[in-house]
This record gives C-alpha cells, structure tokens and sequence, in this order.
C-alpha cells in the first residue's frame, strides 16, 4: 500500500505528483524527496530513505500521525520514480511495481524520459488512476488497461533519417537485413484508433550481460551471463505467437541435447504468459503476449562459457621505481569470429594516485585515450573480430614511493589496476543463444503480414581484468 | 475494489479472508484458504497480497501446515521476486518449528535471490542484497559457493558495492578465502577513499579469522603512503591487537614509518594508542611519541592529546629510560598550558597518579593488552532463523536493524552517544584532588548541604566504641610530602569544625591522627588518617554513623582540601 507517488526529473522537479491516501500532506514531499536524496551521506544507500513527521525541525511542515514515512525509489531513464508509504511493506514488491510503472508509462507514452512525460501529464494520471486505488494495486495488465485508458499519447518525435545510424535497443536487422529505425520501438503501444495497418510490429531482443574476472595470469576467475529475451508486441493482444530456440538448448548442467557442445544455461524463468508444452520436445515457446513490453525468458549462465571470450588483454607493465616512469603495454585481442564485430569499447584503467603526464602511442588513429578522475580511459570505438590492438602509455608518477631498488621492474605498482573493459556485440550472444524463429499466429484481416523484428546483442556489466 | 485480480472468484475470496466471522470460524476459514491457495488466474500483485493474508493463519495439524506448503511450493518458482520472497517469508513463518524445512526453502530461494542480485535493477540489487546478509546472519556458509556473484564492478553505485563488501566478509571459508582476499586486495586502492576504507575495514574483518593472509595484505597497503589508507589500516591494527593477540607481533612489525601518513584523529588515536600499549615490541616508540609531543602545541583534536598522555605514561612505565624526560614534558605542558579541560584533567589525574608511587600506576595502567572474548560476543553466529523471519521481506533488513530500531522509536535524528576516549583506564573511585586548594576552603562553609556543628565534642571512649562498631565507609589515599606538623594540622581542621581526637607526635612512623566531626543532623563523621612516609601518601579512612553517600562526599571534600593545603605548605 502506498500513500504517494510522484515522478520527479533528473533536476529535481516534480513531473508527476499523486498523493493516494491524504494521509501525509503536501507536494513539499517530493521537494523534501531531493533534499534527502542529495544530502545523503556516503555511506547511506539512497534506495529507502525514512522521513519523521516529528522531528525535522518543520522541514515537513506537518506532523503525521506520529509516525514516519518511507520513501522508495528506483531511477529510470533519468527519472525517479517515488513511491512514499507508512507501512513495512515489503520492498521487493514495492521496488518492482515501480518498474512496472516505468514499463506501462514507456508503453503509453512511447519511451519514458523527461519530455515525454511533461507532454502526457493527463495521461499518466489516468493511468496512475487506473493502476492504483486507495494506494492498493488493481492491476497492470496493459490488456486490462485499455479499456479505462481514453487519452491519447502526445508523440512529437517526428521519424528522422538520423536515427537509423545508432543502434539501440528494438530496432536492429532481421532476418531479411532490412532496417528498422532505433526509434521505430519507442513509440505508443495502444494509440491504436487510428491508423491499424503501421502497427502490427513485433520487435523481439535476445539480450546478454556479460561480467566477468580475469586474474592477473590470464586464468578465468568467473563468468556470468545474464541473458534475457524481451519482447515488444505492437500486436493486439492475445494473439498467439511461437518463438523457437536454438534447439541444443539444455538447462541444467546434466541435460545433454544435440550432439554438438550445446548451449547450456544453469537456470530459467519464463513469464507467466508462455506456455511450454513445446519446450521441452522442440525448444519452442508458445505465448499470448499482452501489448506492450515484457520479458519472456530470463536466464543465468556461470562458469563455462561455449564460446571464447569476446576479449582478451595482455598487458605489460614497466616501472621506474627511480625516475617514477610507469610504462604501460595493453595488447586487446578481440577473439569474436571475424564477421562480427565490438562497439563503443572502452578500457578503465585506474592508476596509482599522482600520475601527471600520459604520452601514447595507439595502433590505429581512431581509438582515443584520455587521463581522467585517476584513471586512464581508452576509447575504441569499433573492433573487428579476430583483430589486435595495441596501446603504448608512458606516465609520470613521481609521488609514488615503492620499496627501495632501483631500475625498472615489472611488477606493477599497487593502484593500477584492474582494467574493466565495456562493450557492445551486436549480433553476438555469448551463450549461442539464438532465436530460430518467430511465428504469428494473427493474420490481420486484409492487411500485409506484420513485421517481425529480432536482434540478439551482448554487453558487458563488467569486464574486469587483474593486472 | 474494481476488476481486483483476474476474476470474481478472486474478490469473493480476499473479501472472505478478510471478514471477521469468517477469520472466527476456522473451518471456514481453511476452506477459504485452500480455494485461495489454489488459484492459479492471480497476478502477481495478488498472489503477494494473498500470501500476507495467509501470515495471519495458524495451521491446526501438521498434516495441514505440510499440505498448506505443498500447495504454495509453486510460488516459490515464480519470476516475480517479491512473490518468491512474499512466499519465502510465509514458508520461513509457517515452519518455525521444523528448522529442516527452513533450511530448504532458504536453499530453494537461493537462486532467485541471487539472480535479484546481479539484476539490472540497483534497487532490486540492493534490496535483495540485504536480504543475502539476513540469511547469512544465521547460516553463515549458505552462499559461500557464490562468492563471485558478490564481487564488485566499478561501474555500479556506491552503496551497492558497500553491501557487497559486507556480504563478502561475511561469507568466507576455508576454500574462497584467498579469491575473497585477492578481490578485496583491489578494492582497496579505489578511486573512492569511502570505498577502500570499506574494503580495509573488511579485510580486518577477516583477519580475526584467517590472520595471516590479512595481515600480509594490509601490512602491504602501508607501503602505498597514502593517507586514507593508512589510518583505516592502523585502526584495523588497533582493533586485532585487541581482538586477536596472535596478531600483535606482525602488528608492531608493521607500524613503523607510518606515522609520516597519518593525519586524522581517528588514525593518530589508533597509533598512538598500539605504540602505548605495545611500545615494548616497537623499537623507535619512544621516538614517535616525542615527535606527537613536539607537536602537541598544535595539534587540534583532544582526543588526541588524552590517548597521548595514557600512551606516553604506559611507555613510561615499561621503557622508563627514555620516557622519563618528554612524558614530564607532556604533563607539564597539558597542566600548564592546556586549555581543553578533559585533558588538562587528565593531565592532572596522571601526574597524582604518579605521585601515588609507580606500582599503584602500573596497576592502573597496565592492564590487558587484549580480550579475545569481546569477538565471540561480537560475532554471535547462529542467530536461528525465527529471529529475523518475521522481518524477512519487509523493510527492516533494508534499512538495518540498528537504523530501524532507531525509526521505530520515532527519532528522527540518530543519536550518537558521546565518544568515549579508548583507553583501558579503570574508573578511578573518588574525585580529583583540585589544584586551587586556597579558593576551595574559602567556598567551603557554603559550598554543600554539609554544615558542621562548630563545638562538636566527643570523648575519646565513646570515639572508640563507635568507631569499632562502625563499617569504613571510604577510603582514599592522598599525597603527601615530608613531615607532619600536628599543630597546624590541628588549627586547621578546627577551621572547619572538625575535632581532633587523638594525634601521633610528630616524627612518629607511622603517624595516625582520628578526628571526628557531626553535621546538623546528627551524622557522625569519623575519620583516620595514617601516613607512611615511605609512600609519600596519606590514607585516610571515614566512617559515617548513617549511610548517606552526599554527606559523606562533601565531607571528603572538606578533608581533602584541608590536608591539601596542609600538605601544600609543608613541600
């Protein structure tokens, strides 16, 4: 049960304000909200926060009924989406209605971000209206919701040519290498009065986060995969689709399908719409998606890896105790197969505190490097697969003592290090994941058959190697 | 409620659990339950809503509580985690008295916390984080195989990395000690000196257990010389002296050359407080400490300055050579220079201390170098499972449960006690002796509730009887230089209203005097003074017709100024 909610911006302002109780006063709230947020304390997690009506020296304004209220919030898109409430609730449901929220918000207004929402305020508060009563959740079914929803989006962003270099996610190539813009996804799902026929999309994403720990000789500490595959039906609802797997798919580590290494996970959860009855003779997925987004599938995956790693860092290190010259070597080989390729790679090397100059000498004239906040940062911004790239960096660390012995050696001094690297593989799953096909069920009467979109992509959470 | 759940059945159901005459009749009651708990149409939001209500039932049989659980095993698997931990908490609640079947679900969760864990969401992260510590609370190797998970990534928020460092340091063993330690290792030189102090902390955490490795790491990190690191890893020092003796030798190998990085007053406490203590083991000890009370002029923190005066008086005692000149340099300058009262006092306590005679300070001030037992009462491990189950997924292991406790009273503000100085000194019985003796006498007539009868007589038999019938009340030592001068003595306590009774001649060894004084309420005072001049002390021994602690210390005071100022005159 929760007594409030509002969305503020990034800044700090209140978007959206509904109080759904009136038990606790005013739209200085969400002001007190920010004040609490900015002037918290290192070590103080921000997630929930406790305000008491009593003390404060008035900086509520009003006394509850003695009691305290807690606030809880989750950042999305630039936004904090709060939710103020008396009770000890608890805070995994709490936490995940607010995502929800986000997700139904992204839904109806198209993408959730400032804008958006400043355009669809009446909007929003139908929905908030609709999904929460007396502070109690009825539902968040989106099928459900468009019955009550009558407004319609504001939708501003006109379709520019400009979007089609960047990729993000739901827009990418399908089967038949057509593009669809990056912003063909983030649009309404249920402005769906008008015009029928351009609606009928369904963007399917196979998405992986990487992370992983490579210690300091080389040997592989710890690989996790968290993979996902998300869904984004413009489709009405109900209607039947099929999404097949690769079918060397095996779950557990004593399943043995295929004949090839397979592709192994350690565990799934699938969203309560799909039906496995196919799953386990054919790996394929039948579910009734409502519009909207949601997550089919999720899955874990640790420790053994099908595939090579997409990277590997040889690094070198050379340092001057004497002069206080730190040599730096970092040799990246992208082990991806050749056709595919890295995006947007960047290294994270931290450095021993007091490092003054950085000289460089990179392999190729696009890749960038830079000192920043303690640390070095090296920007590549494509890598092909199988290829090899190197950096050479001299600094100058003249604060840093070591133990007496002069000359270089080469062991590395304690602050460098470890290198995270961050990436993007388009293209790419790191389990072998891949989605056969998607097949509709829906035939649209009279119309072309509907678009079908689907993208697999990998990035890093954290790529860390020890140096 | 509109369009509650999925279908009618649904509202008819939650309104019936929620109907009191329903929730009085029990057969009823389980019927609803068990149509409920087979529901399958629910959402999410009601399955976790249907869970709450069922907390409130109490299963008849244990037939029914195992067939209540068999029928919500399914929500245990669900994707939605706050149904996982809605379910978790009902299975942890509804089996208090079968620990197995406790353990198991707890096993059976393990997977979705963890997955929650590593989410893409930092506050589901953090939430589900909290929750990892609560179970590691009471069984401490549940995830010890999942270490890895708990490792940190520099891109995520600070406040999750912290929760993370806890985790870690609580979930070590035997077999993931060195990959922990080696994380760790790295953390330690982050960016975000909050963060590496953090890790230090946790790394000393860890060296109460596994004390080598620890060592040898936090030993190596005050080889970095950097500020923030070095004062968290004395501290750490500090608290595994104390802690762990075994420690001790590597502890006083590693301190020195590090006093050069330290500048807060936390870490110079820490240092100076192992070089008092342990100073016999660290070679250049004394040298450190008189490099500190060189400086002590400017030095801003008197916690500082009181930690140094206990160390410097604890080296004194063992290494007194070359203590000797800077420790009397220190009390010269803290009791004449100092403006901080505490430390002035201090200063004061110990120069008497001293005067008392240096076995009486070594009995004061040495006393044990370490105490093993405040771990085992810090780490009480094993806290069963039903103490924190009702907690379990709600907001108090998000919030801790020192800081909830402290919502739940309803103060806003965290208090914080006063910080007490971390010396070992024993609290002294009796107040300082105070060092303007002159202006304190003329206070005195009007100083307490105390009024001596001026012509109070008593005979020396009766002294006698009532002396030997009464109890000593208090007991104090005072010092006292040379001879004793009875006469002034006497002139004196006649000043105010005490009688002498019986008096040593002068020279006499031991000299005894027995005075005895009445308050205008009929309070006997009696008193016995004995002085040793070997001790260069004066004990002095009260005894008090009627028991009242306030009387009785005013006239302590009384006394003690008087022989104060006596004394005063003599030396």
């Amino acid at each position: 049960m929760i007594s409030q909610f509002f969305i503020l911006s990034s800044k700090g302002d209140p978007l959206i304000y509904k109080d759904f109780r009136g038990d606790s006063g005013g739209r200085d709230v969400a002001e007190l909200f920010y004040r609490k947020l900015t002037g918290l304390p290192g070590d103080e997690s921000p997630v929930v926060m406790v305000t008491t009506g009593g003390s404060g020296g008035g900086v509520v304004g009003m006394r509850l009924h003695h009691d305290d209220r807690h606030f809880i919030h989750i950042r999305h898109s630039g936004l904090y989406l709060v939710a103020t409430t008396s009770e000890n609730i608890s805070p995994f449901s709490l936490l995940e209605l607010l995502s929800r929220l986000a997700t139904l918000l992204g839904d109806y207004c198209g993408s959730l971000g400032e804008a958006t929402i400043s355009r669809n305020v009446a909007l929003v508060y139908e929905l908030l209206d609709e999904v929460l009563d007396y502070g109690y959740v009825q539902t968040t079914s989106t099928e459900v919701l468009r019955n009550f929803i009558q407004t319609e989006a504001v939708v501003s962003k006109p379709f520019s040519l400009f979007d089609l270099s960047s990729v993000g996610l739901f827009g990418a190539e399908t089967q038949q290498s057509k593009v669809a813009p990056s912003s063909a996804a983030s649009r309404p799902v249920l402005s769906s009065r008008s015009d029928q026929s351009q609606k009928n999309e369904v963007f399917l994403d196979v998405v992986e986060r990487l992370s992983v720990l490579i210690a300091s000789n080389g040997s592989l500490l710890k690989v996790d995969v968290q993979g996902e595959i998300r869904l984004k039906s413009f489709l009405p609802s109900g209607s039947e689709m099929r999404i097949g797997l690769t079918e060397e798919f095996c779950v557990g580590k004593s399943e043995l399908r295929g004949y090839g290494p397979g592709i192994r996970v350690d565990e799934v959860s699938f969203h309560s719409s799909v039906y496995l009855d196919e799953f386990e003779s054919h790996r394929i997925l039948r579910l009734q998606p409502p519009q909207g987004e949601l997550t089919v599938m999720r899955y874990q995956l640790s420790d053994d890896l099908p595939s090579p790693l997409p990277f590997r860092l040889f690094p070198s290190v050379q340092w001057d105790r004497g002069s206080g010259r730190l040599q730096v070597y970092l040799k990246l080989r992208c082990d991806l197969p050749p056709k595919s390729q890295a995006l947007n790679v960047r290294l994270h090397l931290p450095l021993p505190r007091g490092v003054v100059s950085l000289s460089q000498e990179l392999s190729s004239p696009e890749q960038k490097a830079e000192l920043g906040e303690g640390a070095l940062r090296w920007d590549l911004p494509r890598v092909q697969g199988g290829s090899q790239l190197s950096g050479l960096f001299q600094m100058d660390v003249p604060g840093l003592p070591g133990p007496p012995g002069q000359g270089p050696s080469a062991s590395a001094p304690l602050g460098l290090g470890p290198a995270s690297l961050s990436f993007e593989l388009p293209r790419h799953t790191c389990s072998g994941l891949q989605v056969r096909f998607l097949r509709l069920a829906f035939r649209p009467c009279g119309n072309a058959n509907p678009h079908k979109w689907v993208r697999h992509l990998s990035h890093s959470d954290a790529y860390v190697i020890r140096i | 409620m509109p369009y509650l759940g999925s279908e009618d059945v649904v509202k008819e159901l939650k309104k019936a659990l929620c109907n009191p005459h329903i929730q009085a009749d029990r057969l009823r009651y389980r019927s609803v339950i068990q149509r409920v708990i087979r529901m399958s149409k629910l959402d999410q939001w009601g399955q976790a809503e249907v869970l709450n209500f069922l907390l409130r039932y109490q299963p008849r049989s244990e037939e029914e509580l195992f067939d209540i659980l068999n029928l919500l095993d399914s929500f245990l698997k669900s994707s939605s985690p706050g149904v996982v931990m809605g379910a978790t908490k009902l299975f942890l609640i509804l089996a208090k008295k079968f620990p197995h079947v406790q353990t198991d679900v707890l096993m059976q969760v393990k997977g979705p916390l963890l997955a929650a864990c590593s989410s893409e969401s930092r506050e589901l992260c953090f939430a589900a984080l909290c929750h990892v510590r609560q179970i590691l609370h009471s069984l401490p190797g549940h995830f010890s195989s999942h270490y890895k998970k708990f490792f940190c990534s520099y891109s995520e928020p600070h406040y999750i990395k912290l929760q993370k460092v806890e985790v870690l340091c609580e979930l070590v063993n035997d077999e993931n000690v060195q990959q922990v330690l080696e994380e760790l290792r790295g953390y330690c030189t982050d960016v975000s000196a909050d963060f590496a102090q953090a890790a230090i902390l946790a790394i000393g955490g860890i060296a109460r257990t596994y004390t080598d490795p620890c060592m040898q790491i936090l030993t190596e990190l005050l080889g970095l010389r950097q500020e923030h690191i070095t004062t968290v890893v004395v501290q750490t020092f500090r608290d595994l002296a104390w802690l762990c003796p075994q420690c001790t030798e590597a502890v006083c190998q590693a301190l020195p050359g590090c006093e050069e990085n330290i500048q807060d007053s936390e870490g110079k406490q820490a240092l100076i407080w192992l070089l008092g203590v342990h100073g016999k083991r660290i070679p250049n000890a004394p040298y450190v400490l008189e490099d500190f009370i060189e400086n002590v002029k400017s030095e801003t923190f008197p916690a500082v300055k009181m930690e140094l005066l206990t160390a410097v008086l604890r080296l004194f005692l063992s290494r007194p050579a070359e203590c000797q000149d800077m420790l009397g340099r220190l009390l010269h300058y803290c009791i004449e220079e100092e403006k901080d009262m505490a430390v002035r006092d201090r200063g004061l306590f110990y120069y008497r201390l001293l005067l008392a005679g240096i076995s009486e300070a070594k009995q004061i001030l040495c006393s044990p170098k370490s105490d093993p037992s405040l771990r085992l009462l810090e780490d009480q491990a094993e806290r069963p499972v039903n103490s924190w189950a009702l907690d379990f997924n709600t907001l108090v292991p998000v919030y801790g449960k020192a800081r909830w406790a402290t919502i739940a009273k309803c103060q806003g503000v965290e208090h914080h006690g006063p910080e007490l100085p971390n010396t070992a000194v024993f609290p002294t019985s009796g107040p300082l002796i105070p060092e303007e003796n002159k202006e304190r006498v003329q206070e005195l007539p009007d100083s307490g509730a105390l009024m001596l009868i001026p012509n109070h007589q008593l005979t020396a038999e009766c002294f006698e009887k009532t002396w030997l019938s009464l109890k000593v009340a208090h007991q104090q030592v005072f010092p006292w230089q040379g001879a004793v001068h009875p006469d002034t003595l006497q002139m004196a306590l006649q000043v105010v209203n005490i009688q002498t009774i019986a008096m040593s001649r002068a020279g006499t060894q031991p000299w005894k005097a027995y005075l005895s004084a009445q308050d205008d309420t009929g309070c006997l005072f009696l008193t016995e003074l004995l002085l040793e001049p070997a001790n260069l002390q004066m004990q002095i021994s009260v005894k008090q017709s009627e028991a009242r602690t306030e009387t009785l210390k005013s006239f302590i005071s009384v006394l003690e100024t008087v022989i104060g100022t006596i004394g005063d005159i003599k030396s």
